[in-house]
């Protein structure tokens, strides 16, 4: 192939290997950001069309839906925002912010959806699903034990993937683009043929890969239908990023997972950019206004939800991360100029919280890069940030983020999502015997009680443990029925067939609440903890006499116990054996919805009252940090990545600006602030340098603040598009360097 | 040997270059009436620290200093617990920790001191004795004593002025201050900080009585007109 003969190296041309073509093909870009330049006429219409959809949708929740076509890679015709001034084409339906209705997680969940937005689904749809298609909702409903109900219900698992796309999974969208769809599908027919020995798991496996061929072919098809055939490689920048995009945008025609996150396209693209550069037939220019309008396609996907859902993770999130900068080694960063360009959209097209930029931080990464983008988080708020050193040394070096901190290998690693445990109440069923705290009724079954006047650390660790291993089995169950149903009846076909075929799988478990757990047993050691109990003996309230160390301080005394709370779960999660051979992975993140969790979650032992919000991710409770960010950021540093929460450990940083330093010392002191952080061994950072009183105004005049871009743990959002209840969270959570 | 700490500021990014472990120490013989740290002026028990574990703690916070970052003292008036604080200074350079003496050079005794320090933040109160007075309730000359020593033997500075509406936020005090400046060496920064009314619920908590009372806030705009002046 001509286009093949332009790029060096020879291992990526004999088999499926994209991340040989980009090591032996990419420049490094050492230089800073002057070489940058403004959008172009064509971008500004375009965006400007976006905007006046985007400010409509925000007043109506939704913009339209389209109910008669269900959700598919060639479901849709093609669609335009401004068909004249598109240089990268492709949207999710026939028109731009048009919602796609997906009946494959759930039947259910559409209605909900299309009843909030007052739709109505089309009768033969309806009946599809109604009589003659199951769907993963159904299925795994099916086989629920009732320990699942129960937990379910009570809140102590919860945002379990059960009844929408799982998400969270990263198609290798570079290698449409690399090797074109014809070759891809070659690839997989190989694959299946290989695949003889027949048993229960071969079996599954081969009719996965059967569905993968089928998808490589609708991707194709879609494509044409925008003009385009995708069956050889792109042989041009132009051609590399639409191709990229279409087999994102298959992806988001497919699912409509949580998290759609898009890989690590940015130093991939570089190489088509500065060929053509170098080659005379593109300026600085055209390539500003590619990566302008892909990031402008990738701002306006949208899925449809429920308001609920809305309020649990915060406006309308998609969690389009891309993930950019990070080493090739000791030595070389895969930093290029095209890294850059991507941060300049945030300039170019103003703030915003979709693609989820995500910045794999080194210290090896060259100075100018750190510089731009701290300067471009003092200036956005849109950027986090996570340690490359860290992450590299378990997942090589071509790994992307999904979601907020979940790392995986490129087209080689996916993951079973498994949203979380609420370990506060955990700990609450540990003092009252199993029985939930909020409704009195029994959850988990065959737990004693405390009933001492004052609570003993020994005693309630006892329980504790006892409580966290039979929620971890529960918790194991509940995951391997979630993604046995998923694959059998929402498979994610176009995705999973820009993976390798013999793949690794994770399986992602997360706790919440972990910073209050941390204090209560921390209050239960060095103060004296006294329940107040109802007429049915549930401690609904603690006294507290005397202080104890907190959380978030650098004080080995609590810290260390955060530390064996997170070891302990997750021994007994590995205990449990995992659907497909999945690996068991930890997280600690909660996005927003640390403030549902609170809601549904009685008084703790540390002094929290009943439905006081639960910090974000990892974070220390709000005020209890007392002795300056550093320290903080210690506390949070202390927790395992490695072996432990290997799927991410997510903190979020705000600071006033006057507090960062003088005008000049800002950029330079929040470099420093990163490279600590990242030495110190933690995983991830968010960073919001913003002012107290502006989100208040923000808050009182929305509408003064149109593009507010603050970030919550592991993900950004638009200000305006939180509930009251979390911009009040948001707001009332430590500003470090508030006097 | 034991410091009398008041707090632990980790993150100070004001206090001297790059990122900075600020300590406050308690003790001060100064009263100045803009103080804002009143609760420093007497030793107390609250928390009490010996210069190991102090120095073993501000060394967790290494890998932020970056090159130009480490600690400063702070306070109150640091070289008021001067044993403690020699201790400290020695182990800090042990350690290879960058120190910074956030001072008025209100005590005597500074002398092995000033050996183990990289930067002198030097705080002026006022530019001769009865303004001084005025403000602090001691003399000048122990402060202007430091001054020399530090002149004398090549001891790097930062010079710091509050500005008080009403009391030296005047183009005539800040073309004192820039005569008085003028001949000194080794001076790497000057700064105008705006007198602000955050310390003065302490007062009330402490049942002091705040003896600036009714003075605003310093215009921060205006005193950047000053610190133009000054520098010009």
């Amino acid at each position: 192939m001509e286009i093949w003969d332009k790029f060096k190296g020879s291992k990526w041309k004999e088999s499926i290997d994209v991340s040989d073509f980009i090591i032996n093909n990419y420049t490094e870009y050492k230089g800073d950001e002057s070489f940058l330049v403004r959008s172009t006429e064509k971008t500004n219409k375009v965006w400007d069309r976006c905007k006046d959809l985007i400010a409509e949708e925000m007043k109506k929740g939704v913009l339209d839906v389209d109910t008669v076509n269900m959700s598919g890679i060639d479901s849709f015709a093609p669609g335009y925002i401004d068909k004249d001034n598109e240089v990268i084409v492709g949207l999710q339906t026939d028109a731009p912010l048009k919602r796609m209705i997906n009946p494959y997680g759930g039947i259910r969940m559409v209605y909900n959806e299309l009843d909030a937005y007052g739709y109505k689904l089309d009768p033969d749809v309806d009946k599809k699903f109604n009589e003659y298609r199951k769907t993963h909702n159904q299925g795994v409903f099916d086989a629920y034990t009732k320990e699942i109900r129960a937990a379910r219900s009570a809140h102590l698992l919860t945002g379990l993937p059960d009844a929408y796309g799982r998400g969270r999974i990263i198609g290798d969208y570079r290698r449409i683009a690399l090797y074109g769809i014809d070759y891809l599908i070659e690839c997989k027919k190989n694959d299946l043929d290989g695949i003889t020995d027949i048993n229960e798991s071969t079996i599954q496996l081969r009719e996965d890969v059967s569905e993968q061929i089928r998808a490589l072919d609708k991707i194709k098809s879609m494509a044409s239908k925008y003009g385009f055939d995708i069956s050889k490689p792109a042989s041009n920048a132009r051609e590399a990023v639409q191709w990229v995009y279409f087999g994102y945008l298959a992806a988001i025609k497919e699912n409509n997972g949580a998290a759609m996150s898009l890989g690590r396209t940015s130093t991939f693209l570089d190489i088509y950019i500065e060929n053509d550069i170098k080659e005379g037939v593109l300026t600085e220019e055209e390539a500003c206004e590619l990566i302008d309008q892909f990031i402008i396609k990738l701002r306006i996907a949208r899925h449809l939800r429920t308001p609920e859902y809305n309020d649990l993770f915060a406006g309308d999130p998609t969690w389009v991360t891309e993930s950019i900068g990070g080493m090739l080694d000791e030595n070389r960063s895969f930093v290029t100029k095209t890294s850059f360009r991507y941060l300049n959209t945030l300039i170019n097209l103003g703030p915003a919280p979709e693609p989820n930029m995500t910045i794999l931080w080194s210290n090896g990464l060259p100075e100018n890069f750190k510089k731009y983008c701290a300067n471009i988080s003092i200036k956005t708020d849109a950027i986090q940030y996570e340690n490359d050193d860290l992450m590299r040394s378990i997942y090589g070096n071509d790994y992307a983020i999904a979601c907020c901190v979940s790392a995986m290998q490129v087209g080689k690693q996916m993951q079973f999502f498994g949203a979380r445990c609420n370990l506060a109440k955990t700990l609450l069923y540990s003092i009252n015997g199993g029985l939930d705290e909020v409704s009195g009724k029994v959850v988990v079954a065959g737990l004693d009680k405390i009933d001492s006047e004052y609570l003993d650390y020994d005693e309630v660790m006892k329980h504790f443990e006892n409580t966290m291993s039979i929620v971890a089995k529960t918790y194991v169950d509940a995951m391997n029925i979630i993604h046995y149903m998923h694959d059998k009846y929402a498979y994610e076909a176009g995705q999973m067939a820009l993976h390798d075929t013999n793949l690794d799988r994770l399986m992602a478990f997360g706790v919440a609440g972990l910073s209050v757990v941390a204090d209560s047993l921390s209050a239960i050691k060095y103060a004296k903890v006294k329940p107040i109990r109802n007429e049915e003996g549930i401690a609904v309230d603690f006294e507290i006499d005397g202080d104890y160390p907190k959380y978030g301080n650098d004080d080995d005394r609590v810290d260390s116990l955060a530390v064996m709370i997170v070891e302990k779960f997750y021994d007994e999660l590995k205990k449990h054996k995992l659907y497909r051979g999945a690996r068991h992975t930890l997280s600690i993140l909660t996005i927003t919805s640390n403030v549902v969790y609170g809601k549904n979650t009685g008084a703790t032992p540390d002094g929290r009252k009943a439905g006081v919000p639960f910090a974000p991710g990892a974070n220390p409770m709000h005020g209890r940090d007392s002795s300056g960010a550093l320290a903080s950021l210690n506390s949070v540093a202390k927790l395992p990545y490695r072996g432990v929460c290997q799927d991410g450990i997510s903190n979020t940083f705000s600071i006033i600006p006057q507090a960062l330093g003088s005008d000049s010392d800002r950029v330079k002191n929040l470099v420093g602030i990163l490279d600590g952080y990242f030495k110190q061994g933690a995983h991830h950072l968010n960073v919001n340098v913003l002012n107290r009183e502006t989100l208040v105004d923000a808050m009182e005049n929305p509408d003064k603040y149109p593009m507010l871009t603050i970030r919550v743990s592991g993900y950004a959002v638009h200000f305006n598009r939180l509930s009251r209840e979390q911009q009040l969270e948001v707001i009332s959570r430590t500003f470090h360097g508030e006097i | 040997m034991v410091g009398h700490i008041d707090s632990i500021e980790t993150l100070g990014l004001v206090d001297g270059p790059g990122i900075r472990v600020v300590v406050f120490l308690q003790g001060c013989p100064l009263r100045c009436l803009f103080c804002h740290n009143p609760e420093t002026w007497t030793l107390n028990d609250k928390f009490l620290i010996t210069p190991e574990e102090l120095v073993r703690h501000i060394y967790k916070y290494r890998n932020y200093f970056g090159t130009d970052g480490g600690v400063t003292f702070s306070g109150g008036e640091p070289l008021f617990q001067h044993d403690f604080l020699l201790e400290c200074l020695k182990l800090c350079k042990k350690m290879g920790i960058n120190t910074c003496l956030d001072t008025s050079g209100s005590c005597t005794g500074y002398e092995d001191i000033l050996k183990y320090v990289d930067l002198v933040i030097w705080d002026v109160k006022a530019l001769e004795n009865d303004a001084y007075h005025k403000m602090t309730g001691q003399d000048i000359n122990v402060s202007l004593d430091f001054l020399k020593y530090c002149q004398d033997n090549g001891v790097k500075m930062w010079i710091r002025q509050v500005i008080v509406p009403g009391i030296n936020d005047n183009v005539l005090y800040i073309n004192n201050l820039k005569e008085f400046i003028k001949p000194l060496k080794n001076i790497l920064k000057v700064e105008l900080l705006p007198y602000h009314l955050l310390g003065v619920s302490k007062y009330k908590q402490l049942g002091i009585p705040y003896r600036l009372d009714g003075v605003p806030a310093m215009d921060k705009s205006k005193c950047d007109e000053l610190y133009k002046v000054l520098m010009s």
